[in-house]
């Protein structure tokens, strides 16, 4: 498995960083460095083995499905690049 | 009485309530240290004003007799622990100015217990990374040199800073975290102590997320005593983080007798590395002999798959990290690029993770999201699932077969220079060749200095425990260092 730099490209759009064209190709050797370091798992024989979901065999707690720690507006948006009128600012989404 | 900021935490805490010094005496001297030491690039948000006033209050309750165990100790904090109105930024730009408006649950506790913050500590960006060379703020600095050269060697990463700290005496101790070995290799790398408890132990809640079902927050120390003391106050049952274990947490420190006879000790042979400095080998034989000696039963085990932890652990740990970076999108906290003209919400996006990430961090998000894209997610990431549980089952049945702990070497080598290994990012990840299974497992494990090495670099050696039994484990570890004694400071040129 080799990625091309279309794949990288792909990729970084997936992931939402603007990579510049001229640096795609370093890219995408990078990925194939790593990911030919992560081939080694092929060899494993998984059959019959479950996919991990918890390291430790326990039960998530559950708890009522109410606010907990509510009416914090300030807090919520004192860190906020953008915040006006009591909400996050971000450029016009819908036309 | 010696420099108060050479003090174990056990020392300080004897000495604070017999009256023989004070909190605020003890932080002076502290704050005073870390200030002559900006060469090591340790503390990046020092916090004076914030311990003087917690000296205050630690010195009041001294005075009452309401003093727990860490009243009055000054600590660093590393950066990656969200602290209240203090600067939190996982040493990353992204995060510039992030000031949170809580408290972490780990901090909260310590300082529930009076114990007092120096500063934040220097780490690599998001906890990414084994020299501390992916920090916003610059590398930190190991105090130990090779001999009389001046080269300057890295403390180990991820976190570097708070192993540099502890090792020159900044602080009486530190928190670190742990994803992949990020506790442990640096601890080793400065002679000091450090231990990755049980998934589960201690909350995760305020800690800046790297792969969540793999970090730990635990203790970096000048000795296991130390460890076994902090490392109590730190854990505990969080309902705000619901993989924390609600379990009691015994009192480490009581543990601690130095009596190990009996104990089965295994030594893994697929720990044994081609290509291992001599050093690293002797160091683990010396090791197993001091286990031998002090009356535990050395016996020799096979783990496996250990050779296929650090592949799974390049695949699940971007994997979490591409899901847990995701928030970083310059809407709610940290860094927003400028726009220009026209640009909508998916050039802001781009554009502020392009600008605000580090290039290691860029790249774990970008494999993270790759391994997890349609039509690679089984072969890659569920691959690893899979071999995730092979990696616990090797553990499982070894402890099932008697094996009270595990030793092995915590490092492949000493400290390296740093801007060594920076060009492949493969082999930086082989720094955490020993400590990694650990996480994927979800085990306790501990770095205990136990040499230095020809050109005078300490080493360490790592025991692995059997799940929430880091008494047990810390108390292997105390029978280790005993036998060790390992006593060398780095000389200082800073």
């Amino acid at each position: 498995m080799s990625i091309d730099t279309d794949t990288a490209a792909k990729v970084a759009k997936l992931a939402r960083i603007r990579v510049e064209e001229d640096d795609l190709p370093a890219l995408a050797q990078e990925f194939n460095t790593i990911l030919g370091f992560i081939e080694q798992l092929s060899e494993v024989d998984v059959e019959g083995v479950e996919p991990m979901t918890s390291v430790s065999p326990m039960r998530l707690k559950r708890r009522e499905d109410v606010v907990t720690e509510g009416d914090q507006q300030d807090k919520v948006l004192s860190n906020a690049p953008d915040a006006r009128e009591g909400f996050f600012a971000v450029p016009k989404v819908v036309e | 009485m010696t420099d108060l900021n050479t003090l174990t935490i056990a020392q300080a805490r004897d000495a604070l309530r017999t009256g023989e010094t004070s909190a605020a005496e003890l932080t002076e001297a502290c704050l005073k240290a870390a200030e002559g030491a900006g060469a090591l690039g340790a503390f990046v948000h020092p916090t004076p004003d914030l311990a003087r006033e917690q000296a205050k209050a630690a010195d009041a309750r001294l005075k009452d007799g309401d003093a727990p165990d860490l009243c009055g100790v000054p600590l660093g904090i590393k950066d990656l622990f969200c602290t209240k109105g203090v600067a939190s930024q996982a040493a990353s730009a992204i995060l510039e100015g992030f000031r949170p408006e809580y408290e972490s649950t780990v901090t909260q506790n310590l300082f529930d217990a009076g114990a007092v913050m120096l500063g934040k500590l220097n780490m690599d960006e998001f906890a990414m990374g084994s020299s501390n060379e992916t920090s916003t703020y610059g590398n930190a600095v190991n105090p130990w040199r090779r001999g009389n050269e001046e080269t300057a060697l890295t403390p180990g990463g991820s976190s570097g800073g708070s192993a540099a700290a502890v090792a020159a005496d900044l602080c009486l101790a530190a928190t670190g975290t742990d994803t992949g070995g990020s506790i442990r290799q640096p601890a080793a790398f400065t002679g000091i102590t450090g231990i990755k408890p049980t998934y589960g132990r201690c909350s995760r809640w305020g800690i800046v997320a790297f792969a969540s079902s793999l970090d730990q927050a635990g203790p970096m120390t000048k000795d296991v005593r130390d460890a076994a003391i902090m490392l109590r106050t730190m854990c505990s049952h969080d309902p705000k983080d619901s993989t924390s274990a609600d379990i009691p947490v015994p009192d480490f420190e009581a543990m601690l007798t130095g009596d190990i006879k009996g104990k089965v000790i295994g030594i893994p042979k697929e720990y044994r590395m081609d290509g291992m400095p001599e050093e690293i080998e002797k160091l683990w034989a010396d090791g197993t002999e001091m286990l031998k000696s002090a009356g535990a039963e050395i016996r020799d085990i096979s783990l496996p798959h250990t050779k296929y932890a650090l592949p799974a652990y390049y695949v699940i740990a971007p994997a979490e990290a591409s899901s847990n970076l995701a928030r970083y999108d310059g809407v709610r906290y940290g860094h927003r690029a400028k726009l220009a003209q026209g640009d909508g919400i998916t050039e802001m996006y781009e554009k502020t993770r392009a600008e605000g990430f580090g290039d290691e961090v860029k790249r774990r998000i970008m494999i993270g999201t790759y391994v997890l894209s349609a039509g690679f997610y089984d072969a890659y990431y569920n691959r690893a699932r899979r071999v995730r549980a092979l990696i616990k089952r090797d553990f499982d049945e070894v402890f099932a077969a008697g094996v009270d702990a595990i030793l092995t070497p915590a490092t492949p080598s000493a400290a390296f220079e740093l801007g060594r290994e920076s060009d492949d990012p493969v082999e930086m990840y082989l720094n955490d060749v020993f400590t990694v299974t650990v996480n994927l497992a979800g085990l306790p494990g501990i770095s205990v200095p136990a040499g230095l090495d020809a050109q005078g670099l300490p080493l360490g050696l790592q025991l692995i425990g059997r799940p929430w039994e880091e008494g047990d484990l810390l108390n292997t570890a105390y029978a280790l260092e005993q036998a060790a004694g390992f006593v060398a400071k780095p000389a200082k040129w800073w």
